[in-house]
């Protein structure tokens, strides 16, 4: 983070770049959309329970699209469900990121070969940030994925796109 | 309390050919096959009769039974012309304990049977499915939707032996 942690003698002055704070408070109040799909959702909400304690990365879940940051495609798209992802993800402001979670939301999980009704992999209609493997993935696994989210904001530049 | 046997014989003293055959082998349960144009009327019949009392419908499902005519296609897959779909009917008496299956053979081209879902309430999601995933056609159905997949999903019933799933939806590929 550079400059942010270093306090000058007088307490209320810090130094940083502009880039560094708007990545700082990025990753640090994710808010995620308040949604889920299978069992991986039940994982999710276990992740955000007490134990494991999602706020404590400034991870809460928000009952609108238009007030959140991030979306964990938490389970199996079905293609009828696909359309609606895809029409929350619009909805959300800019920027925005995306967590998909367990094999489901991958690659299509067990669904790849005979599951007409699964969409196989939910980076066919949004552009996916974070790969979370499992099925499903334990709440650590979870939290790993956020925290790659996280250093992938703090690397991100308000001029220079990053990949 | 009343066995599959005796169950088959009132109904065949009421609705006598309408009445197909009851088969029992030692290793499958015993099951009553029934014409799919009366299904509806001996559905009320068994609900109703004191004897019977048939208060539960505890499933009803559709079956591809795959039994017509079977061509290979040049990429591999298979196309069925003739044979027959059907439906099964699980039912239960809570009050007198006792249970019967009923079966109903529709041709696969024209597979219609009638509904008994002002029978059962229950009927009317189960055979919205069994509709929306074998195709067959439920006669005097209130709300005889797709339940299950999209409403405008155009491939056809998923559970059919010879289905074939689309190259896309809605501008998404389909196939992994």
């Amino acid at each position: 983070m550079g400059f942010l942690d270093k306090q000058f003698s007088d307490d209320n002055i810090v130094i940083t770049t502009a880039e560094d704070l708007f990545n700082w408070a990025r990753l640090s109040s994710l808010w995620q959309v308040s949604f889920g799909l299978a069992c991986c959702a039940i994982e999710m909400m276990a992740t955000s329970a007490s134990h494991y304690d999602f706020d404590r990365f400034g991870v809460i879940p928000r009952p609108s699209p238009r007030q959140s940051d991030v979306i964990i495609v938490s389970g199996t798209v079905t293609l009828k469900m696909a359309l609606r992802i895809k029409r929350l993800y619009e909805q959300m402001p800019d920027p925005k990121y995306v967590i998909s979670m367990g094999s489901c939301s991958n690659c299509g999980g067990p669904y790849w070969e005979h599951g007409y009704h699964v969409l196989k992999g939910v980076d066919r209609v949004i552009p996916v940030d974070v790969y979370v493997p499992g099925c499903p993935p334990r709440p650590e696994a979870l939290l790993e994925g956020l925290m790659k989210l996280q250093e992938k904001i703090r690397n991100e530049s308000v001029v220079k796109k990053s990949a | 309390m009343k066995t599959s046997e005796e169950i088959y014989n009132l109904l065949k003293e009421k609705f006598n050919n309408k009445i197909i055959e009851l088969t029992s082998a030692a290793s499958v349960e015993p099951f009553i096959v029934v014409d799919p144009l009366i299904i509806h009327e001996v559905c009320f019949y068994l609900r109703d009769d004191n004897d019977l009392q048939f208060n539960s419908l505890m499933n009803l499902s559709g079956v591809d039974n795959a039994n017509g005519e079977k061509k290979p296609e040049v990429d591999g897959s298979i196309t069925i012309s003739g044979g027959t779909l059907s439906v099964v009917y699980h039912l239960e008496s809570t009050e007198l304990k006792h249970k019967v299956i009923l079966k109903v053979f529709t041709p696969r081209e024209n597979p219609e049977v009638q509904s008994v879902s002002d029978v059962w309430r229950c009927a009317d999601w189960h055979e919205r499915e069994a509709y929306d995933l074998i195709g067959i056609n439920f006669l005097n159905h209130p709300d005889l939707r797709r339940i299950l997949m999209p409403y405008d999903w155009e491939a056809g019933h998923p559970l059919r032996k010879d289905y074939k799933n689309p190259e896309f939806y809605h501008g998404m590929k389909v196939p992994y």
